[in-house]
């Protein structure tokens, strides 16, 4: 049986609304209106162990509502949700101690005690045995690398330090499941490859299933087989990158240096996107033309130097899928 | 945490310290100027007030200001997300954030009351045990109050209402401005019922033996019964407002 199943999730938001300006605000007081809004419009998916799953999509998709409802903090207004067997909401206890969860513009330590002690009380809070809490305790520790700010207060940590700390309190009591939202949000670039190497190393190593939320393509591109799209509160795709990258576009993009400027590249089943000094970039649709053939030709009409072939970059495909819902 | 700031601990002293002489100040002008014979004495009104100064941290007339802090940023999502009962949870830490203060602040009061402004030892040893059998109780009472005022957050977010109404509510009805015995006649029985004088009245009324020590057990009575109905009370509001709790952001 699947390790999470989520069949026909619904929830709605309601939020007060008013006219702007004074009038408006008078007219608030006597008479309140209300907007629903679907955050979450009938999702459904499920996972086996050992998945890491990309959970994407753009601001206010329901994306962090999806997570909330999976980590049994939200209920949801309809539809079924088993996880590990469970219903999140109704039986939290349980539930929550098989699961970690990470947010990432928020921290779960405890902002003025010393790292190593808000650890310590979160072994207490999950009953976790001494020996094997120690055992992990000292992996993460150095894994992630967090034995130099490990008495300073979280309140003093750098983000990516805090971010570190962060997950590995997740973890700590060695949960089944992960839940990531948005993990690598303003880190630079040193803490963002620490924590996605983390990230994969727990998933390939532990088996830990992972649902990982992220603005970040690359994190994507690193980390994730599996990618779920969301916007307007339904899944608009769900597969591998390779699949998502043929639903939207089969288009393929060719660069050529030239081996001097003032040469002007036209074809007739490619198409001119961007032209700098002596480089020229094509778009072309493979089913049309095969890229060899393309090479072939301009390569025998024109004095190149080099030239490669690249799929569009995955920030435009997304891009792409995101427009389709507005 | 509350012991890194020397400085906030100085003051609160301080202030209470003054207070406390008003108080006594207040009391003594009083008790002059009556001719009619009053249900405490002097020495007992003196040594109530002080107690009341030395354990005022100890009474629920607060919101903690970091459940005020994760209601706000919706922070308080994580702690749905510890496997343990969240009542439980914000019982222990009304607990944890009602002793430490009190423990800091009650030992150099107690020392310097009684030392230079007349606070008496408790009655008797038997009064003394009562005592401190009965600040137990009023300490279980009191967060179990504090838990509900803290849960009241998931509505009010603000605590601008809880933190104006609650104070003078609880100052007044648990004896930290009159010592109860002096209110009027006609509401000394329904004062005696609220669960306010289960805070702080009876338990300094047992120390300087205006209630003698072996009505202890209807005191606790009173204490236990009160906290069962608060406990009760806190975790059916905690359930509802629990279903409805919208985490901001995402």
């Amino acid at each position: 049986m699947a390790q999470i199943e989520v069949e026909n999730l619904v929830k709605t938001f309601r939020v007060a609304e008013r006219d702007p300006g004074m009038w408006g605000a008078i007219k608030g007081l006597a008479e309140r209106r209300y907007r629903t809004i679907r955050a979450l419009d009938g999702i459904s998916f499920s996972l086996e162990q050992g998945e890491l799953v990309g959970y994407i999509g753009p601001n206010g998709a329901g994306k962090s509502t999806t997570v909330k409802v999976l980590a049994g903090i939200l209920v949801p207004d309809s539809g079924r949700v088993e996880i590990l067997g469970r219903v999140p909401w109704r039986e939290r206890i349980e539930h929550v101690r098989r699961i970690g969860v990470v947010f990432g513009q928020r921290t779960q330590l405890w902002w003025d005690l010393p790292v190593i002690e808000s650890f310590d009380l979160l072994k207490d809070i999950y009953k976790v045995a001494e020996e094997r809490y120690e055992a992990a305790r000292d992996e993460l520790i150095e894994l992630l690398g967090l034995r130099s700010f490990l008495d300073t207060p979280v309140r003093q940590l750098s983000l990516g330090q805090r971010m570190r700390c962060d997950l590995a309190a997740s973890l700590l009591h060695s949960p089944e499941l992960l839940f990531l939202d948005e993990p690598t949000i303003g880190l630079d670039a040193v803490s963002k490859l620490a924590v996605r190497d983390f990230i994969k190393r727990m998933n390939r190593e532990r088996g830990v299933t992972v649902i990982l939320t992220t603005h970040d393509m690359d994190d994507i591109e690193a980390l994730c087989e599996r990618i779920m799209v969301i916007g307007n509160g339904v899944i608009l795709s769900d597969g591998t990158l390779g699949e998502l990258r043929s639903r939207i576009s089969s288009e393929r993009r060719l660069t050529v240096h030239l081996a001097d400027d003032g040469v002007d590249v036209s074809d007739p089943d490619a198409e001119v996107v961007a032209r700098q000094g002596n480089q020229v970039k094509l778009r072309f649709d493979p089913e049309r033309v095969p890229a060899a053939v393309l090479i072939s030709r301009i390569a025998s009409k024109y004095p190149v130097r080099d030239l490669f072939v690249e799929n569009p970059p995955i920030e435009e495909i997304i891009a792409e899928l995101y427009k389709t819902i507005e | 945490m509350l012991l890194q700031y020397r400085a906030a601990a100085v003051a609160g002293f301080g202030t209470q310290l003054f207070w406390g002489l008003i108080m006594v100040m207040i009391y003594e002008a009083f008790y002059r100027s009556t001719t009619v014979r009053q249900p405490m004495e002097l020495g007992q009104v003196v040594t109530y007030v002080w107690l009341g100064q030395s354990f005022l941290a100890m009474l629920p007339w607060n919101v903690d200001s970091e459940i005020r802090g994760m209601v706000r940023q919706g922070a308080v999502a994580y702690e749905l997300l510890r496997p343990v009962d969240l009542f439980n949870l914000w019982y222990s830490r009304a607990v944890a954030t009602r002793t430490a203060p009190t423990l800091l602040r009650s030992a150099p009061m107690f020392i310097t009351a009684m030392l230079f402004f007349g606070m008496q030892p408790p009655d008797s040893i038997a009064s003394g045990f009562a005592w401190a059998a009965a600040m137990i109780g009023a300490l279980m009472l009191g967060c179990a109050i504090s838990t509900i005022l803290n849960i009241s957050l998931l509505w009010t977010i603000s605590s601008e209402g809880v933190s104006r109404i609650v104070p003078a509510l609880v100052l007044i009805f648990s004896g930290g401005i009159i010592p109860l015995p002096l209110f009027p006649d006609w509401a000394q029985q329904t004062l005696r019922v609220l669960p306010f004088a289960g805070l702080a009245d009876f338990p300094y009324r047992l120390y300087v033996g205006n209630i003698p020590p072996d009505r202890v057990l209807f005191v606790l009575a009173h204490q236990v019964a009160w906290t069962i109905a608060f406990v009760a009370l806190g975790r059916a509001i905690l359930s509802r407002g629990v279903r409805i709790m919208v985490v901001q952001g995402g």
